[in-house]
């Protein structure tokens, strides 16, 4: 178990470094993913050169997936890393103060989480028509209660600890002590955390592009993608298959490396 | 004597701990939680950019005439809490007002359309407890196995995997390529509804599945690990009166969240209803939102957070008198 555990990282980096060129390099790698071509239409895998074929404007379907992943990847990073940045501040505040931030948090936290996330982000991003990056700030807004509450309990479980004590036996700053003291204990579950919220991130994201809100037509993206090919199922499989396998890898291998280094990080704090 | 009576009896009835005070007091909280829900989604009105009489117009001809009879009908002149008053007035006798896009009120809309997402809903339901449940049990039993390997390993990829993706393979795979079933549509009611279903239940059931057996193998795992199993064992107890004993305490967990599962099921809908074509509450959700239709977004919000905020205090309630630890620690 613990030998094929071990091989997670080579597993899910290989498919996560190949997403990686695409995202850094994609405008060198496929300059002309997004031209047109009326006159070819729709075309089956394989036609003309087309590996994956073609949709209904011609724009060739393997090269359009290179360029669309930016903005399939790029948003949910930015929503991962600020929903842990709001999370990591006020829930270290809450965990280590209490009092009525605490309780303030945890209500608006209560608030959100009684609805799906997909129906709440549905709603505000389609009424308030705010293109990606609206869409990604509603996200963080979405993300944020979760790992508020996820730092919360850490900073909790840490406070009773006897370095904290002594600490504070020392007169040592509040900021000082929540900072520089539990934050670097809080940092690793922090960082796991963050990865599967990519994942989940990712997801959502892409849904949203499915049913038309937050990329604008025209540009490459996965989700958008999905949603154009239902038309074009019966004519060019590879329309259907290669975004849906994009996503999916993607979005399991994001899920498995985050799941191997939470289990990692467990162990080390059992260890200690 | 009589009023001195009944007022022991009241306090002994909302003493800590006791089921009719938890009961009060998470009832209080649902309907609290209910009115700032709704405040919200009528808020929702407003925040829309634009004046809202105009995005209640849509795409009729905007005459003066007709913004002032919408003006009127809904209030806008009014304070805002006077018209959130005469909203939720409406919506709680189920008027929900006219759906800007059909000409018919947002109650004919849904209830038109609330059977189908019904049924999608308890057929994935029935699907994922009928798999989930039994594979987290065994993974559990046998942790560590090959079945427990894949099995965990498949639920990773399938938490994470999202619904709309792995149902357009499936219809590409089961409906185009093999033929076995239909690909768009909700069928002519009866088996051929359910013969439609099959596909979209199952591209729902597949995310749910994988979050349910992690969830049942983690309780089942959690109880085996307790110290009266190992003091069953020692007694020479035999594998089969363990397991009920252990299986009865993991499934208070189990049973409760499956609650919350089956409430939140309602979010997943809208992606596979979009997916599949099926004229239910979760197609007509999208729809609506990019056709900014206010009325129908803000009557299935609330539908929505509703069933959401009753299922929870049902399973907090049903937690509570199940399960006799909760009710001796009290209240949090």
């Amino acid at each position: 178990m613990t030998t094929r555990r071990s091989l997670i990282p080579f597993v899910t980096g290989i498919p996560l470094s190949i997403i990686a060129i695409f995202v850094l390099a994609s405008r060198w790698i496929v300059p002309n993913a997004t031209q047109q071509d009326i006159m070819t239409g729709v075309t089956a895998p394989g036609t003309a050169g087309h590996l994956f074929g073609t949709d209904q404007l011609g724009r060739d379907i393997g090269q359009l997936a290179i360029a669309g992943a930016s903005s399939a990847v790029v948003g949910p990073i930015v929503i991962a890393l600020g929903s842990m940045m709001i999370g990591i501040l006020l829930g270290t505040f809450a965990g280590y103060m209490g009092g009525w931030l605490d309780l303030l948090l945890s209500k608006y936290a209560d608030l959100l989480l009684a609805l799906p996330t997909t129906l709440v982000a549905l709603v505000v991003t389609g009424l308030i028509d705010g293109g990606y990056w609206v869409t990604v700030l509603v996200l963080i807004m979405l993300f944020s209660p979760t790992d508020i509450r996820m730092i919360r309990g850490s900073v909790i479980a840490q406070t009773g600890r006897p370095y904290i004590e002594s600490a504070k036996v020392l007169g040592l700053s509040r900021r000082r002590i929540m900072f520089r003291h539990i934050l670097p204990n809080v940092l690793p579950v922090a960082f796991s955390t963050m990865l599967l919220n990519v994942a989940f991130a990712l997801v959502s994201m892409s849904a949203l592009s499915f049913l038309g809100l937050g990329v604008g037509p025209g540009v490459p993206d996965w989700g958008r993608q999905l949603s154009d090919s239902r038309d074009l199922i019966d004519r060019n499989w590879g329309s259907v298959v290669l975004p849906a396998m994009l996503i999916i890898i993607t979005a399991a291998a994001i899920n498995l490396l985050g799941d191997w280094l939470q289990d990692r990080f467990e162990q080390r704090a059992v260890q200690r | 004597m009589d009023s001195a009576h009944s007022h022991r009896r009241l306090t002994q009835l909302l003493s800590r701990g006791s089921l009719t005070r938890f009961i009060i007091v998470r009832l209080a909280a649902t309907g609290l939680l209910l009115v700032v829900l709704s405040f919200v989604v009528f808020a929702l009105l407003h925040l829309t950019p634009g004046d809202p009489a105009r995005n209640l117009v849509g795409v009729r001809n905007v005459t003066p005439e007709l913004l002032q009879s919408i003006r009127d009908k809904y209030h806008l002149n009014d304070p805002f809490l006077t018209q959130y008053l005469h909203w939720l007035g409406n919506v709680v006798q189920g008027d929900f007002g006219e759906s800007i896009r059909n000409n018919t009120t947002v109650t004919t809309l849904l209830s038109d359309r609330v059977l189908l997402t019904l049924q999608l809903a308890a057929f994935s339901f029935t699907l994922t407890v009928l798999f989930a449940v039994p594979l987290g049990i065994a993974a559990a039993w046998r942790s560590g196995s090959v079945l427990d390997r894949s099995v965990s390993a498949a639920s990773i990829v399938g938490v994470g995997a999202p619904t709309y993706a792995v149902g357009l393979l499936l219809l590409y795979v089961f409906g185009l390529w093999l033929d076995i079933f239909p690909v768009y549509g909700s069928g002519d009611g009866g088996f051929d509804r359910w013969w439609h279903l099959v596909l979209p239940a199952i591209t729902l059931a597949s995310g749910l599945a994988a979050m349910v057996f992690k969830l049942t193998r983690t309780a089942v795992v959690a109880e085996l690990n307790q110290d009266y199993v190992a003091f069953a064992q020692s007694r020479g107890l035999s594998h089969r009166q363990i397991r009920s004993l252990v299986l009865r305490n993991a499934m208070i967990p189990v049973a409760t969240s499956l609650g919350l599962v089956f409430a939140f099921l309602f979010g997943g809908t809208i992606l596979v209803e979009v997916t599949f074509a099926l004229q239910g509450i979760g197609s007509l959700l999208a729809g609506s939102v990019t056709f900014k239709d206010l009325p129908v977004v803000q009557a299935i919000t609330l539908l929505t957070a509703t069933v959401i905020a009753l299922t929870a205090l049902a399973v907090d309630i049903l937690y509570y008198v199940v399960d006799p630890r909760v009710r001796k620690r009290g209240m949090k």
